[in-house]
Protein backbone atom coordinates (compact mmCIF):
# COMPACT_ATOMS: atom_id res chain seq x y z
CA UNK A 1 0.00 0.00 0.00
CA UNK A 2 2.90 2.31 0.82
CA UNK A 3 4.14 2.08 -2.74
CA UNK A 4 0.78 3.25 -4.05
CA UNK A 5 0.32 6.12 -1.56
CA UNK A 6 3.86 7.34 -1.99
CA UNK A 7 3.34 7.18 -5.75
CA UNK A 8 0.11 9.15 -5.64
CA UNK A 9 1.59 11.80 -3.30
CA UNK A 10 4.65 12.18 -5.51
CA UNK A 11 2.41 12.30 -8.61
CA UNK A 12 0.45 15.26 -7.24
CA UNK A 13 3.72 16.97 -6.36
CA UNK A 14 4.90 16.56 -9.98
CA UNK A 15 1.59 17.84 -11.29
CA UNK A 16 1.65 20.80 -8.93
CA UNK A 17 5.24 21.68 -9.77
CA UNK A 18 4.36 22.26 -13.43
CA UNK A 19 7.06 19.89 -14.69
CA UNK A 20 7.86 21.07 -18.20
CA UNK A 21 8.40 17.60 -19.66
CA UNK A 22 5.06 16.35 -18.31
CA UNK A 23 3.11 19.21 -19.91
CA UNK A 24 5.05 18.83 -23.16
CA UNK A 25 4.10 15.15 -23.30
CA UNK A 26 0.48 16.03 -22.50
CA UNK A 27 0.33 18.66 -25.25
CA UNK A 28 1.89 16.23 -27.74
CA UNK A 29 -0.69 13.58 -26.79
CA UNK A 30 -3.48 16.08 -27.37
CA UNK A 31 -2.08 17.18 -30.71
CA UNK A 32 -1.39 13.67 -32.03
CA UNK A 33 -4.67 12.13 -30.85
CA UNK A 34 -6.71 15.26 -31.71
CA UNK A 35 -5.31 15.27 -35.26
CA UNK A 36 -5.94 11.53 -35.61
CA UNK A 37 -9.53 11.98 -34.37
CA UNK A 38 -10.07 14.84 -36.85
CA UNK A 39 -8.77 12.74 -39.74
CA UNK A 40 -10.79 9.73 -38.56
CA UNK A 41 -13.92 11.92 -38.53
CA UNK A 42 -13.38 13.04 -42.11
CA UNK A 43 -12.75 9.47 -43.29
CA UNK A 44 -15.30 7.82 -40.99
CA UNK A 45 -18.19 10.18 -41.73
CA UNK A 46 -17.54 9.99 -45.49
CA UNK A 47 -17.27 6.20 -45.59
CA UNK A 48 -20.05 5.81 -42.99
CA UNK A 49 -22.45 7.96 -45.04
CA UNK A 50 -21.65 5.99 -48.19
CA UNK A 51 -22.26 2.69 -46.37
CA UNK A 52 -25.46 3.95 -44.74
CA UNK A 53 -27.03 5.45 -47.87
CA UNK A 54 -25.70 3.55 -50.85
CA UNK A 55 -26.63 0.06 -51.94
CA UNK A 56 -23.88 -1.73 -53.82
CA UNK A 57 -22.61 -5.28 -54.20
CA UNK A 58 -20.37 -6.16 -51.27
CA UNK A 59 -21.93 -3.59 -48.94
CA UNK A 60 -22.63 -6.15 -46.23
CA UNK A 61 -19.03 -7.38 -46.42
CA UNK A 62 -17.82 -3.77 -46.13
CA UNK A 63 -20.00 -3.16 -43.05
CA UNK A 64 -18.69 -6.40 -41.50
CA UNK A 65 -15.11 -5.28 -42.18
CA UNK A 66 -15.80 -1.91 -40.53
CA UNK A 67 -17.31 -3.64 -37.51
CA UNK A 68 -14.27 -5.92 -37.33
CA UNK A 69 -12.08 -2.83 -37.59
CA UNK A 70 -13.79 -1.38 -34.52
CA UNK A 71 -11.95 -4.02 -32.48
CA UNK A 72 -8.64 -3.74 -34.32
CA UNK A 73 -5.70 -4.56 -31.96
CA UNK A 74 -3.49 -1.43 -31.85
CA UNK A 75 -0.34 -3.50 -31.87
CA UNK A 76 -1.34 -5.08 -35.20
CA UNK A 77 -2.08 -1.62 -36.62
CA UNK A 78 1.30 -0.48 -35.32
CA UNK A 79 3.04 -3.40 -36.98
CA UNK A 80 1.38 -2.79 -40.37
CA UNK A 81 1.99 0.99 -40.29
CA UNK A 82 5.58 0.42 -39.15
CA UNK A 83 6.21 -1.97 -42.05
CA UNK A 84 4.68 0.52 -44.49
CA UNK A 85 6.75 3.43 -43.15
CA UNK A 86 9.94 1.48 -42.48
CA UNK A 87 12.89 2.91 -44.35
CA UNK A 88 12.93 -0.02 -46.77
CA UNK A 89 9.09 -0.24 -46.79
CA UNK A 90 6.70 0.94 -49.53
CA UNK A 91 6.36 4.42 -48.00
CA UNK A 92 9.87 4.55 -46.51
CA UNK A 93 10.90 7.44 -48.75
CA UNK A 94 8.49 9.68 -46.82
CA UNK A 95 10.80 9.40 -43.76
CA UNK A 96 7.87 9.32 -41.38
CA UNK A 97 8.85 6.41 -39.13
CA UNK A 98 9.47 7.54 -35.51
CA UNK A 99 7.75 10.88 -36.08
CA UNK A 100 4.50 12.28 -34.61
CA UNK A 101 3.04 12.06 -38.14
CA UNK A 102 3.52 8.28 -38.10
CA UNK A 103 1.67 8.16 -34.77
CA UNK A 104 -1.15 10.25 -36.23
CA UNK A 105 -1.43 7.79 -39.13
CA UNK A 106 -1.52 4.76 -36.81
CA UNK A 107 -4.08 6.32 -34.47
CA UNK A 108 -6.22 7.38 -37.45
CA UNK A 109 -6.27 3.76 -38.63
CA UNK A 110 -7.40 2.73 -35.13
CA UNK A 111 -10.07 5.45 -34.75
CA UNK A 112 -11.48 5.59 -38.29
CA UNK A 113 -13.36 2.23 -38.15
CA UNK A 114 -14.92 3.32 -34.83
CA UNK A 115 -16.12 6.62 -36.30
CA UNK A 116 -17.31 4.81 -39.45
CA UNK A 117 -19.22 2.21 -37.45
CA UNK A 118 -20.89 4.83 -35.25
CA UNK A 119 -21.74 6.93 -38.33
CA UNK A 120 -23.36 3.96 -40.12
CA UNK A 121 -25.43 3.26 -37.00
CA UNK A 122 -26.36 6.94 -36.45
CA UNK A 123 -27.41 7.58 -40.05
CA UNK A 124 -29.10 4.18 -40.30
CA UNK A 125 -31.30 5.11 -37.33
CA UNK A 126 -32.73 8.16 -39.14
CA UNK A 127 -36.16 7.69 -40.78
CA UNK A 128 -35.62 6.18 -44.24
CA UNK A 129 -37.98 8.72 -45.83
CA UNK A 130 -35.98 11.69 -44.49
CA UNK A 131 -33.59 11.89 -47.44
CA UNK A 132 -36.32 11.99 -50.13
CA UNK A 133 -38.12 14.58 -48.00
CA UNK A 134 -35.00 16.77 -47.94
CA UNK A 135 -34.50 16.38 -51.69
CA UNK A 136 -38.16 17.29 -52.18
CA UNK A 137 -37.55 20.46 -50.15
CA UNK A 138 -34.93 21.39 -52.73
CA UNK A 139 -31.73 20.15 -51.09
CA UNK A 140 -28.72 19.37 -53.25
CA UNK A 141 -26.77 16.20 -52.45
CA UNK A 142 -24.31 18.13 -50.24
CA UNK A 143 -27.08 20.07 -48.49
CA UNK A 144 -28.89 16.79 -47.83
CA UNK A 145 -25.73 15.24 -46.35
CA UNK A 146 -25.12 18.28 -44.13
CA UNK A 147 -28.74 18.22 -42.89
CA UNK A 148 -28.76 14.51 -42.09
CA UNK A 149 -25.44 14.86 -40.24
CA UNK A 150 -26.99 17.65 -38.21
CA UNK A 151 -29.99 15.43 -37.48
CA UNK A 152 -27.66 12.65 -36.33
CA UNK A 153 -25.40 15.02 -34.36
CA UNK A 154 -26.06 13.44 -30.96
CA UNK A 155 -25.03 9.89 -31.89
CA UNK A 156 -22.19 11.37 -33.95
CA UNK A 157 -20.84 13.00 -30.78
CA UNK A 158 -20.53 9.47 -29.44
CA UNK A 159 -18.40 8.70 -32.50
CA UNK A 160 -16.06 11.57 -31.60
CA UNK A 161 -15.82 10.35 -28.00
CA UNK A 162 -15.11 6.78 -29.07
CA UNK A 163 -12.58 7.87 -31.70
CA UNK A 164 -10.65 10.18 -29.38
CA UNK A 165 -10.81 7.68 -26.52
CA UNK A 166 -9.34 4.91 -28.70
CA UNK A 167 -6.63 7.18 -30.14
CA UNK A 168 -5.41 8.76 -26.92
CA UNK A 169 -5.38 5.53 -24.91
CA UNK A 170 -3.65 3.19 -27.33
CA UNK A 171 -0.01 2.41 -26.65
CA UNK A 172 1.11 -0.46 -28.88
CA UNK A 173 0.93 1.36 -32.18
CA UNK A 174 2.47 4.58 -30.85
CA UNK A 175 5.40 2.66 -29.42
CA UNK A 176 6.03 0.80 -32.67
CA UNK A 177 5.76 3.70 -35.12
CA UNK A 178 6.80 6.55 -32.80
CA UNK A 179 9.61 4.86 -30.93
CA UNK A 180 8.91 6.76 -27.69
CA UNK A 181 11.69 9.27 -28.34
CA UNK A 182 11.93 11.82 -25.53
CA UNK A 183 11.06 15.32 -26.69
CA UNK A 184 9.90 14.02 -30.09
CA UNK A 185 7.42 11.18 -30.05
CA UNK A 186 6.81 10.50 -26.38
CA UNK A 187 3.13 10.72 -25.50
CA UNK A 188 1.24 10.01 -22.27
CA UNK A 189 0.73 6.28 -22.83
CA UNK A 190 4.26 5.52 -23.99
CA UNK A 191 5.70 7.67 -21.18
CA UNK A 192 3.68 5.66 -18.63
CA UNK A 193 5.04 2.40 -20.07
CA UNK A 194 8.61 3.70 -19.92
CA UNK A 195 8.32 5.02 -16.37
CA UNK A 196 6.66 1.83 -15.10
CA UNK A 197 9.30 -0.30 -16.77
CA UNK A 198 11.99 1.68 -14.89
CA UNK A 199 10.11 1.23 -11.62
CA UNK A 200 9.40 4.99 -11.44
CA UNK A 201 5.78 4.67 -10.37
CA UNK A 202 5.24 8.26 -9.23
CA UNK A 203 5.65 9.83 -12.69
CA UNK A 204 3.72 6.85 -14.18
CA UNK A 205 0.81 7.58 -11.83
CA UNK A 206 1.03 11.33 -12.51
CA UNK A 207 0.90 10.76 -16.27
CA UNK A 208 -1.95 8.26 -15.85
CA UNK A 209 -3.94 10.81 -13.84
CA UNK A 210 -3.43 13.36 -16.64
CA UNK A 211 -4.49 10.78 -19.26
CA UNK A 212 -7.65 9.89 -17.35
CA UNK A 213 -8.45 13.56 -16.72
CA UNK A 214 -8.00 14.33 -20.40
CA UNK A 215 -10.38 11.56 -21.49
CA UNK A 216 -12.79 12.57 -18.73
CA UNK A 217 -12.79 16.25 -19.74
CA UNK A 218 -13.36 15.52 -23.44
CA UNK A 219 -16.25 13.21 -22.57
CA UNK A 220 -17.61 15.71 -20.03
CA UNK A 221 -17.80 18.45 -22.66
CA UNK A 222 -19.34 16.19 -25.31
CA UNK A 223 -21.81 14.61 -22.89
CA UNK A 224 -22.78 18.11 -21.73
CA UNK A 225 -23.48 19.09 -25.34
CA UNK A 226 -25.53 15.91 -25.85
CA UNK A 227 -27.62 16.48 -22.73
CA UNK A 228 -28.23 20.14 -23.53
CA UNK A 229 -29.36 19.19 -27.04
CA UNK A 230 -31.67 16.49 -25.72
CA UNK A 231 -33.26 18.82 -23.19
CA UNK A 232 -33.82 21.55 -25.78
CA UNK B 1 -55.05 21.76 -72.29
CA UNK B 2 -51.61 23.10 -71.34
CA UNK B 3 -49.92 20.37 -69.35
CA UNK B 4 -47.89 21.76 -66.47
CA UNK B 5 -46.51 18.38 -65.52
CA UNK B 6 -46.63 15.26 -67.63
CA UNK B 7 -45.30 11.76 -68.06
CA UNK B 8 -44.55 10.12 -71.39
CA UNK B 9 -44.00 6.37 -71.78
CA UNK B 10 -42.80 6.06 -68.20
CA UNK B 11 -41.82 2.63 -66.88
CA UNK B 12 -40.52 2.00 -63.35
CA UNK B 13 -39.01 -1.33 -62.38
CA UNK B 14 -37.88 -2.86 -59.11
CA UNK B 15 -35.40 -5.51 -60.08
CA UNK B 16 -37.15 -7.57 -62.71
CA UNK B 17 -40.65 -6.50 -61.72
CA UNK B 18 -42.37 -3.68 -63.57
CA UNK B 19 -44.28 -1.66 -61.00
CA UNK B 20 -45.44 1.32 -63.04
CA UNK B 21 -46.25 1.77 -66.71
CA UNK B 22 -47.75 5.10 -67.75
CA UNK B 23 -47.89 5.83 -71.48
CA UNK B 24 -49.34 9.29 -70.95
CA UNK B 25 -50.28 11.37 -67.92
CA UNK B 26 -50.94 15.10 -67.95
CA UNK B 27 -51.65 17.49 -65.12
CA UNK B 28 -53.07 20.78 -66.37
CA UNK B 29 -51.81 24.09 -64.99
CA UNK B 30 -53.86 25.09 -61.96
CA UNK B 31 -55.76 21.84 -61.56
CA UNK B 32 -55.91 19.55 -58.54
CA UNK B 33 -55.67 15.96 -59.68
CA UNK B 34 -56.26 13.12 -57.22
CA UNK B 35 -54.62 9.75 -57.79
CA UNK B 36 -56.80 7.06 -56.25
CA UNK B 37 -55.93 3.43 -55.92
CA UNK B 38 -55.53 0.50 -53.56
CA UNK B 39 -52.36 -0.15 -51.54
CA UNK B 40 -49.57 -1.39 -53.76
CA UNK B 41 -51.11 0.13 -56.89
CA UNK B 42 -48.02 2.25 -57.51
CA UNK B 43 -49.45 5.59 -56.32
CA UNK B 44 -46.47 6.59 -54.22
CA UNK B 45 -44.05 5.51 -56.93
CA UNK B 46 -45.97 7.67 -59.40
CA UNK B 47 -45.64 10.61 -57.02
CA UNK B 48 -41.92 9.95 -56.50
CA UNK B 49 -41.44 10.05 -60.25
CA UNK B 50 -43.48 13.27 -60.58
CA UNK B 51 -41.52 14.83 -57.68
CA UNK B 52 -38.27 13.98 -59.52
CA UNK B 53 -37.18 11.83 -56.60
CA UNK B 54 -37.05 8.66 -58.67
CA UNK B 55 -35.81 8.44 -62.23
CA UNK B 56 -37.92 6.06 -64.33
CA UNK B 57 -36.22 3.20 -66.16
CA UNK B 58 -37.85 4.43 -69.36
CA UNK B 59 -39.70 7.52 -70.48
CA UNK B 60 -39.75 11.19 -69.58
CA UNK B 61 -41.11 13.50 -66.93
CA UNK B 62 -41.88 16.90 -68.43
CA UNK B 63 -42.41 20.25 -66.79
CA UNK B 64 -44.03 22.86 -69.02
CA UNK B 65 -43.56 20.43 -71.90
CA UNK B 66 -39.77 20.16 -71.50
CA UNK B 67 -38.11 16.88 -70.40
CA UNK B 68 -36.56 17.31 -66.97
CA UNK B 69 -33.58 14.98 -67.38
CA UNK B 70 -30.37 16.63 -66.16
CA UNK B 71 -32.20 19.58 -64.58
CA UNK B 72 -33.73 17.71 -61.64
CA UNK B 73 -32.36 19.87 -58.81
CA UNK B 74 -33.35 23.23 -60.29
CA UNK B 75 -36.80 21.89 -61.27
CA UNK B 76 -37.35 20.26 -57.87
CA UNK B 77 -36.87 23.75 -56.47
CA UNK B 78 -39.96 24.85 -58.40
CA UNK B 79 -41.99 22.11 -56.71
CA UNK B 80 -42.91 21.10 -53.17
CA UNK B 81 -44.04 17.81 -51.69
CA UNK B 82 -45.94 16.79 -48.58
CA UNK B 83 -45.71 13.19 -47.45
CA UNK B 84 -47.69 11.02 -45.07
CA UNK B 85 -44.97 11.42 -42.42
CA UNK B 86 -44.20 15.11 -41.81
CA UNK B 87 -40.57 14.19 -40.90
CA UNK B 88 -39.80 17.51 -39.28
CA UNK B 89 -36.20 18.20 -38.42
CA UNK B 90 -34.87 18.53 -34.89
CA UNK B 91 -35.22 22.33 -34.83
CA UNK B 92 -37.98 24.84 -34.19
CA UNK B 93 -41.22 24.89 -36.16
CA UNK B 94 -40.16 28.24 -37.61
CA UNK B 95 -36.81 26.86 -38.74
CA UNK B 96 -38.52 23.82 -40.25
CA UNK B 97 -40.83 26.01 -42.32
CA UNK B 98 -37.90 28.18 -43.35
CA UNK B 99 -35.70 25.27 -44.44
CA UNK B 100 -36.71 25.02 -48.11
CA UNK B 101 -36.27 28.78 -48.52
CA UNK B 102 -32.76 28.60 -47.04
CA UNK B 103 -31.88 25.73 -49.37
CA UNK B 104 -32.96 27.95 -52.28
CA UNK B 105 -30.86 30.86 -51.04
CA UNK B 106 -33.84 33.19 -50.44
CA UNK B 107 -32.64 36.32 -48.54
CA UNK B 108 -33.16 36.29 -44.78
CA UNK B 109 -35.64 39.19 -44.63
CA UNK B 110 -37.89 37.68 -47.27
CA UNK B 111 -37.67 34.28 -45.61
CA UNK B 112 -38.87 35.64 -42.28
CA UNK B 113 -41.84 37.44 -43.83
CA UNK B 114 -42.94 34.43 -45.86
CA UNK B 115 -42.56 32.07 -42.89
CA UNK B 116 -44.67 34.38 -40.68
CA UNK B 117 -47.41 34.58 -43.31
CA UNK B 118 -47.70 30.80 -43.78
CA UNK B 119 -47.43 29.98 -40.08
CA UNK B 120 -50.39 32.30 -39.57
CA UNK B 121 -52.28 30.86 -42.57
CA UNK B 122 -52.13 27.37 -41.07
CA UNK B 123 -52.79 28.73 -37.56
CA UNK B 124 -49.50 27.51 -36.12
CA UNK B 125 -47.89 30.90 -35.39
CA UNK B 126 -48.23 30.07 -31.70
CA UNK B 127 -45.98 27.02 -32.22
CA UNK B 128 -43.20 28.94 -34.01
CA UNK B 129 -40.62 28.46 -31.24
CA UNK B 130 -41.61 24.90 -30.33
CA UNK B 131 -39.41 22.00 -31.38
CA UNK B 132 -40.62 20.22 -34.50
CA UNK B 133 -40.22 16.98 -32.54
CA UNK B 134 -42.78 17.84 -29.87
CA UNK B 135 -45.98 18.29 -31.86
CA UNK B 136 -49.18 16.31 -32.26
CA UNK B 137 -49.79 14.54 -35.58
CA UNK B 138 -52.17 17.27 -36.76
CA UNK B 139 -49.81 20.09 -35.74
CA UNK B 140 -46.86 18.41 -37.43
CA UNK B 141 -48.83 17.99 -40.66
CA UNK B 142 -49.84 21.68 -40.54
CA UNK B 143 -46.13 22.54 -40.28
CA UNK B 144 -45.44 20.21 -43.19
CA UNK B 145 -48.12 21.97 -45.30
CA UNK B 146 -46.79 25.42 -44.33
CA UNK B 147 -43.27 24.23 -45.19
CA UNK B 148 -44.50 23.31 -48.68
CA UNK B 149 -46.72 26.35 -49.37
CA UNK B 150 -44.09 28.84 -48.13
CA UNK B 151 -42.04 27.82 -51.18
CA UNK B 152 -44.85 29.16 -53.42
CA UNK B 153 -44.33 26.14 -55.67
CA UNK B 154 -45.53 25.85 -59.23
CA UNK B 155 -46.42 22.23 -58.55
CA UNK B 156 -47.45 20.71 -55.23
CA UNK B 157 -47.32 16.95 -54.72
CA UNK B 158 -49.16 15.41 -51.79
CA UNK B 159 -48.75 11.74 -50.84
CA UNK B 160 -51.56 10.70 -48.48
CA UNK B 161 -50.80 13.62 -46.15
CA UNK B 162 -53.74 12.93 -43.84
CA UNK B 163 -53.81 9.14 -43.72
CA UNK B 164 -52.12 8.96 -40.29
CA UNK B 165 -54.48 11.50 -38.69
CA UNK B 166 -57.68 10.96 -36.75
CA UNK B 167 -60.97 11.61 -38.55
CA UNK B 168 -61.84 15.08 -37.11
CA UNK B 169 -58.28 16.41 -37.68
CA UNK B 170 -58.33 14.89 -41.12
CA UNK B 171 -61.55 16.65 -42.02
CA UNK B 172 -60.59 20.06 -40.66
CA UNK B 173 -57.14 19.95 -42.26
CA UNK B 174 -58.67 18.69 -45.52
CA UNK B 175 -61.03 21.67 -45.58
CA UNK B 176 -58.16 24.07 -44.90
CA UNK B 177 -56.09 22.50 -47.64
CA UNK B 178 -59.01 22.78 -50.07
CA UNK B 179 -59.23 26.50 -49.21
CA UNK B 180 -55.50 27.11 -49.68
CA UNK B 181 -55.42 25.15 -52.94
CA UNK B 182 -58.27 27.29 -54.27
CA UNK B 183 -56.62 30.54 -53.07
CA UNK B 184 -53.20 29.80 -54.51
CA UNK B 185 -54.37 28.06 -57.69
CA UNK B 186 -51.29 25.86 -57.49
CA UNK B 187 -51.11 22.81 -59.75
CA UNK B 188 -51.43 19.86 -57.40
CA UNK B 189 -51.31 16.07 -57.53
CA UNK B 190 -52.88 14.45 -54.50
CA UNK B 191 -52.34 10.75 -53.86
CA UNK B 192 -54.93 9.16 -51.62
CA UNK B 193 -56.88 5.99 -51.06
CA UNK B 194 -59.76 7.97 -49.60
CA UNK B 195 -62.55 8.51 -52.15
CA UNK B 196 -64.23 11.24 -50.12
CA UNK B 197 -60.99 13.19 -49.85
CA UNK B 198 -60.48 12.87 -53.60
CA UNK B 199 -64.05 13.96 -54.29
CA UNK B 200 -63.70 16.98 -51.97
CA UNK B 201 -60.31 18.24 -53.16
CA UNK B 202 -59.84 17.27 -56.78
CA UNK B 203 -61.01 18.63 -60.12
CA UNK B 204 -60.02 15.40 -61.81
CA UNK B 205 -59.31 11.89 -60.61
CA UNK B 206 -56.94 9.24 -61.93
CA UNK B 207 -57.47 5.67 -60.80
CA UNK B 208 -54.30 3.61 -60.59
CA UNK B 209 -54.32 -0.18 -60.20
CA UNK B 210 -51.59 -2.73 -60.81
CA UNK B 211 -49.17 0.01 -61.82
CA UNK B 212 -51.37 1.29 -64.64
CA UNK B 213 -53.71 4.25 -64.89
CA UNK B 214 -57.11 2.74 -65.56
CA UNK B 215 -59.08 5.93 -65.96
CA UNK B 216 -58.55 9.69 -65.76
CA UNK B 217 -61.35 12.21 -65.89
CA UNK B 218 -63.44 14.77 -64.05
CA UNK B 219 -64.16 13.52 -60.55
CA UNK B 220 -67.94 13.18 -61.03
CA UNK B 221 -67.47 11.29 -64.29
CA UNK B 222 -64.98 8.77 -62.90
CA UNK B 223 -67.18 8.20 -59.85
CA UNK B 224 -70.40 7.65 -61.82
CA UNK B 225 -69.11 6.28 -65.12
CA UNK B 226 -66.16 3.99 -64.30
CA UNK B 227 -64.27 2.59 -67.27
CA UNK B 228 -63.92 -0.94 -65.95
CA UNK B 229 -64.74 -3.27 -63.07
CA UNK B 230 -61.58 -2.40 -61.09
CA UNK B 231 -62.30 1.32 -61.26
CA UNK B 232 -65.95 0.69 -60.42
CA UNK B 233 -65.00 -1.27 -57.32
CA UNK B 234 -62.50 1.35 -56.26
CA UNK B 235 -64.64 4.44 -56.71
CA UNK B 236 -67.38 2.96 -54.55
CA UNK B 237 -69.85 1.66 -57.10
CA UNK B 238 -71.60 -0.78 -54.78
CA UNK B 239 -73.38 -2.87 -57.39
CA UNK B 240 -71.41 -4.28 -60.31
CA UNK B 241 -73.29 -7.14 -61.98
CA UNK B 242 -73.10 -8.89 -65.36
CA UNK B 243 -76.13 -8.11 -67.52
CA UNK B 244 -77.51 -9.30 -70.86
CA UNK B 245 -78.92 -6.72 -73.28
CA UNK B 246 -82.52 -7.62 -74.22
CA UNK B 247 -83.47 -4.50 -76.18
CA UNK B 248 -81.72 -1.32 -77.15
CA UNK B 249 -83.58 1.45 -78.89
CA UNK B 250 -83.63 5.25 -78.74
CA UNK B 251 -80.93 5.37 -76.08
CA UNK B 252 -82.92 3.17 -73.70
CA UNK B 253 -81.42 -0.25 -72.98
CA UNK B 254 -83.38 -3.05 -71.33
CA UNK B 255 -81.21 -5.59 -69.54
CA UNK B 256 -81.61 -8.93 -67.85
CA UNK B 257 -79.69 -8.83 -64.58
CA UNK B 258 -79.99 -12.04 -62.59
CA UNK B 259 -83.69 -12.73 -62.57
CA UNK B 260 -84.68 -9.04 -62.86
CA UNK B 261 -85.14 -6.59 -65.68
CA UNK B 262 -83.47 -3.21 -65.53
CA UNK B 263 -83.82 -0.18 -67.81
CA UNK B 264 -80.83 2.02 -68.45
CA UNK B 265 -80.19 5.17 -70.47
CA UNK B 266 -77.12 4.57 -72.63
CA UNK B 267 -76.81 6.45 -75.90
CA UNK B 268 -75.31 4.44 -78.75
CA UNK B 269 -74.83 1.31 -76.65
CA UNK B 270 -74.23 -1.63 -79.02
CA UNK B 271 -72.82 -4.45 -76.90
CA UNK B 272 -74.80 -7.62 -76.14
CA UNK B 273 -73.42 -8.03 -72.68
CA UNK B 274 -72.44 -5.49 -70.09
CA UNK B 275 -71.51 -4.87 -66.50
CA UNK B 276 -74.25 -2.94 -64.77
CA UNK B 277 -72.95 -0.33 -62.30
CA UNK B 278 -75.08 1.39 -59.70
CA UNK B 279 -73.88 3.72 -56.97
CA UNK B 280 -75.42 2.98 -53.53
CA UNK B 281 -76.59 6.58 -53.05
CA UNK B 282 -78.62 6.47 -56.30
CA UNK B 283 -80.92 3.76 -54.95
CA UNK B 284 -84.03 4.61 -52.90
CA UNK B 285 -85.45 1.93 -50.61
CA UNK B 286 -89.02 1.56 -49.43
CA UNK B 287 -90.35 -1.12 -47.12
CA UNK B 288 -92.65 -3.78 -48.55
CA UNK B 289 -94.07 -3.81 -52.08
CA UNK B 290 -94.87 -0.12 -52.51
CA UNK B 291 -92.19 1.93 -54.25
CA UNK B 292 -91.50 5.51 -53.21
CA UNK B 293 -93.38 7.70 -55.73
CA UNK B 294 -90.76 9.10 -58.12
CA UNK B 295 -89.84 9.40 -61.77
CA UNK B 296 -87.55 6.36 -61.46
CA UNK B 297 -88.13 3.75 -64.16
CA UNK B 298 -86.76 0.85 -62.15
CA UNK B 299 -88.59 -0.59 -59.14
CA UNK B 300 -87.25 -3.97 -57.99
CA UNK B 301 -88.68 -6.05 -55.19
CA UNK B 302 -86.28 -7.82 -52.92
CA UNK B 303 -85.28 -8.92 -49.46
CA UNK B 304 -82.67 -7.39 -47.12
CA UNK B 305 -79.74 -9.79 -46.82
CA UNK B 306 -77.17 -7.84 -44.83
CA UNK B 307 -76.85 -4.49 -43.10
CA UNK B 308 -73.50 -2.74 -42.54
CA UNK B 309 -73.22 0.42 -40.46
CA UNK B 310 -70.52 2.91 -41.53
CA UNK B 311 -70.85 5.79 -39.07
CA UNK B 312 -74.01 7.74 -39.93
CA UNK B 313 -74.42 5.76 -43.15
CA UNK B 314 -75.92 2.28 -43.46
CA UNK B 315 -75.20 -0.05 -46.38
CA UNK B 316 -78.14 -2.32 -47.14
CA UNK B 317 -77.34 -5.43 -49.19
CA UNK B 318 -80.51 -6.80 -50.77
CA UNK B 319 -81.39 -9.64 -53.11
CA UNK B 320 -83.45 -8.05 -55.90
CA UNK B 321 -82.97 -10.85 -58.40
CA UNK B 322 -79.31 -9.89 -58.23
CA UNK B 323 -77.22 -8.58 -55.31
CA UNK B 324 -77.80 -4.85 -54.91
CA UNK B 325 -76.18 -2.42 -52.46
CA UNK B 326 -78.02 0.72 -51.33
CA UNK B 327 -76.96 3.46 -48.97
CA UNK B 328 -79.34 5.12 -46.51
CA UNK B 329 -78.91 7.10 -43.33
CA UNK B 330 -79.08 5.38 -40.00
CA UNK B 331 -82.15 7.45 -39.18
CA UNK B 332 -83.94 6.31 -42.36
CA UNK B 333 -83.03 2.76 -41.47
CA UNK B 334 -84.77 3.13 -38.11
CA UNK B 335 -87.79 4.94 -39.59
CA UNK B 336 -88.24 2.32 -42.30
CA UNK B 337 -87.86 -0.44 -39.71
CA UNK B 338 -85.55 -2.42 -41.99
CA UNK B 339 -83.80 -5.53 -40.76
CA UNK B 340 -82.43 -8.71 -42.26
CA UNK B 341 -85.25 -10.54 -44.03
CA UNK B 342 -87.41 -7.40 -44.51
CA UNK B 343 -89.10 -7.15 -47.90
CA UNK B 344 -88.15 -3.94 -49.75
CA UNK B 345 -88.61 -2.20 -53.05
CA UNK B 346 -85.50 -0.63 -54.54
CA UNK B 347 -86.04 2.24 -56.99
CA UNK B 348 -83.49 3.92 -59.23
CA UNK B 349 -83.50 6.01 -62.35
CA UNK B 350 -82.51 4.63 -65.72
CA UNK B 351 -79.95 7.46 -65.89
CA UNK B 352 -78.33 6.24 -62.65
CA UNK B 353 -77.32 2.99 -64.34
CA UNK B 354 -73.89 2.97 -65.95
CA UNK B 355 -73.06 0.19 -68.39
CA UNK B 356 -69.58 -1.10 -69.13
CA UNK B 357 -69.70 -2.99 -72.45
CA UNK B 358 -68.25 -6.50 -72.29
CA UNK B 359 -68.39 -7.31 -76.00
CA UNK B 360 -69.34 -5.36 -79.07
Amino acid sequence: MGLIWDGVREAFRILGSGDREVWEITLRSLLVSGSATGLALVIGIGVGAALAFRRFPGRNLAVTLVNTGMGLPPVVVGLVVAIMLWRSGPLGSLNLIYTPAAMVIAQTVIAAPLVTGFTVAALGALPPRLRPQLYALGASRLQMLWLVLQEARLPLLAAIMAGFGAAVSEVGASLMVGGNLGGETRVLTTAVVLAARRGEFAPAIALSIILLTLVFLVNLVLTGVQLRERQS
Amino acid sequence: MTAKLSLRDVVVRRGEAEILRVPQFDVAAGEVLAVLGPNGAGKSTLLQVLALLERPAEGDVRLDGEPVRGRELSLRRRMAAVFQEPLLLDRTVEANVELGLSLRGVPRGERAARVRRWLARFQIDGLARRSGRHLSGGEAQRVSLARAFVLEPEVLLLDEPFSALDQPTRESLGNELAGVLAETGVTAVFVTHDRDEAARLAHRVAVLAGGQIRQVGPTAEVFTRPADETVAAYVGVGTVEPAKVLESAGGLVVLQVGSSRVEAVAEGFTANEALLCLRPEDIVLAPGDAAVPSSARNHLRGVVQQVTTLGAEVRVHADCGFPLVASITRRSMEELGLEIGSPITASFKATAVHLIPLNR
